[in-house]
């Protein structure tokens, strides 16, 4: 599939790379004891570390440390036993230290890669360059006074992992593909809870675009992107931009461009620029760290089954198409819910009911598969109902849509509603041949060749039934009746 | 060293500085930095850095919440607080 953009004077190669900010989940911050719960008063999880009170030491957290590692090694990536932190320099309210301590030429993780899926079906390599371990900064509020800012330093000293990315990506959908990709591994990992409202998933990034075959153009970095959506759109209009201002005769300018997602638009942050010397130098507060290869071998042992891995074996042990199989890994709580209802049944069958109904009615009301009503054990319940024949495909789906509404099992609301298929051919025999003898007209304009009129009997039948006749043996007769 | 870089680090660190300052200022630096620099002549080819002077690993701590629930400390120092928080000059852009 083509990924070039069409301009006014010929195609245009997107080059994009990106930096993903991801939160650690783990209960205390990077380097102090100040808890990292989401959405306290504010400077209520503040230790005088995270306040950069003189004096204070920071103590690196044993669990970020493995959550990085462990992340490293769910993207392919090489782990650095060595690894060395460093002061990022920069001068902002929410950053109270006046420095960010990051990692910056020796990072604890190294070169790996990732799979991503394109929407025809194809899969294609991202690079990563690196993951390292930072401290996140405090958050400033700037609509509650005309002339002041407020500032709350919870998150600050929260534990960051920053993913880059290779520049392997070529357009806006490999974009949100590359991070709808990531978001999955790390929820699966429990490495990050992704959530991108709340911030705990932010993403960069740097756009910029070529002829093909020329060398890389110049970059723009867009910040503030915090939703797929927003990566969708953010890189379709900084493309747009770059090429106009390009074929229009000017030059992109290596700089910050901030994403205005109420006007749709990024837009230079020409303040940040004289910012940018960082002047990095390791730590003197912490030594470098050392990591065992017996840590790390503990760490892989922890590791799950990925969304790759689990996508090949449904595709493989059980027959699923690849966008099924796609739809189900989403979401590793869907995918265990689509595992406990295959188990011991038809796998294709299951995962229709969980993709077509369940998913179908839960997206609707906005619910998670893990609160759905319908629990995987009674969906099993409800296909072995229609697997034993005890009720019709098509009555189990109003049967699935009052145990949606009642949480009731199967075969209590199959009893209750005196929904059993009539499979006895007798009974069934008698109803047809009433159809048949009410309807000579039809039946006559059937068997001069109106085959269609087949649909009309079985309907016929089907109402007189309320739907309970078993529908292979109201073929079967009809079939025999009107030949 | 010049009074350019003596301004452009002045800058970075958010110092004022005046130009007889910035004068008086480069020529104190440009001393230590040439002593400082004496460590250029030591021939440090396959030497590994040094990250510290005593053989010890980077001690870590265990996942706890040990500390915070002390605003009243943190904003103690504060010029300005309300409502919990620190009040600073508008930052926006």
């Amino acid at each position: 599939m083509s990924t070039l953009v069409q301009g006014e004077t010929g195609q245009w190669e997107v080059v994009i790379g990106m930096e993903v900010h991801a939160q650690v989940i783990e209960e205390s911050k990077l380097f102090s004891g100040a808890s990292t719960k989401f959405g306290a008063e504010p400077n209520t999880q503040v230790s005088l570390v995270d306040a950069a009170m003189p004096g204070m030491l920071p103590v690196l957290n044993e669990r970020a440390v493995e959550q990085a590692v462990k992340t490293g090694l769910g993207l392919n990536s090489q782990i650095n036993k060595h690894s060395v932190f460093a002061r990022k320099n920069y001068f902002y309210p929410d950053l109270p230290q006046g420095y960010q301590i990051s990692q910056y030429d020796q990072p604890i993780v190294g070169k790996g890669k990732i799979e991503i899926d394109l929407k025809d079906g194809q899969t294609k390599e991202i690079g990563i360059t690196r993951l390292h371990l930072e401290q996140d900064a405090g958050k400033s509020v700037h609509d509650q006074h005309p002339s002041k800012s407020y500032v709350d330093l919870n998150r600050s000293g929260c534990a960051l992992m920053e993913i880059v990315s290779e520049p392997d990506i070529r357009g806006a959908e490999e974009a949100t593909a590359y991070l709808s990709k990531l978001r999955m591994i790390l929820r699966y990992l429990g490495t990050c809870d992704g959530n991108m409202e709340e911030g705990s998933m932010r993403a960069d990034v740097n756009v910029s675009v070529r002829k093909p075959g020329d060398n890389l153009g110049t970059r723009a970095e867009i910040k503030n992107v915090n939703s797929v959506k927003a990566v969708q759109m953010a890189v379709e209009y900084e493309v747009a931009r770059q090429i106009a201002l390009i074929e229009g005769g000017g030059k992109v300018v290596q700089e910050t461009r901030l994403w205005d997602p109420d006007k749709g638009e990024t837009r230079s942050m020409r303040s940040k620029e004289e910012a940018h010397d960082y002047r990095y130098f390791p730590d003197p507060d912490l030594l470098p760290l050392e990591l065992s290869e017996e840590l790390i071998e503990k760490v892989r042992k922890t590791l799950p089954e990925l969304p790759d891995q689990k996508k090949h074996r449904f595709v493989e042990k059980f027959g699923l198409s690849g966008y099924d199989a796609n739809v189900l890994i989403a979401e590793k709580e869907r995918a265990d819910y689509f595992e406990d209802v295959a188990k011991g049944r038809d796998a294709k069958q299951a995962a229709n009911w969980v993709i077509n109904e369940l998913l179908g009615i839960l997206n609707k009301n906005g619910i998670e598969i893990t609160d759905s009503p319908v629990k995987a054990a009674q969906l099993g319940g409800l296909i072995d109902l229609i697997t034993d024949n005890t009720i019709s495909g098509k009555i189990a789906k109003d049967v699935f849509a009052e145990m949606y509404k009642t949480g009731k099992d199967a075969a209590a609301i199959v009893e209750e509603k005196g929904l059993k298929q009539v499979t006895d051919t007798g009974a069934i025999e008698k109803i047809v041949d009433a159809v048949i003898a009410a309807n000579p007209d039809n039946v006559a304009a059937y068997k001069s060749g109106k085959d269609k009129l087949f649909g009309f009997f079985v309907g016929q039948v089907m109402k007189e039934t309320q739907g309970k006749a078993n529908p292979a043996v109201v073929n079967e007769l009809l079939k025999k009746k009107l030949s | 060293m010049d009074k350019d870089t003596v301004r452009k680090v002045a800058g970075l660190a958010r110092i004022r500085m005046n130009d007889a300052e910035l004068e008086a200022m480069a020529l104190k630096l440009g001393k230590i930095m040439g002593f400082v620099e004496q460590l250029g002549e030591i021939n440090t080819d396959n030497v590994a850095p040094l990250a510290s002077v005593v053989d010890i690993d980077l001690r870590l701590r265990e996942d706890k919440v040990t500390d915070g629930n002390c605003v009243d400390d943190v904003l103690a120092n504060a010029p300005e607080k309300t409502q919990g928080f620190f009040v600073v000059p508008k930052i926006v852009e």
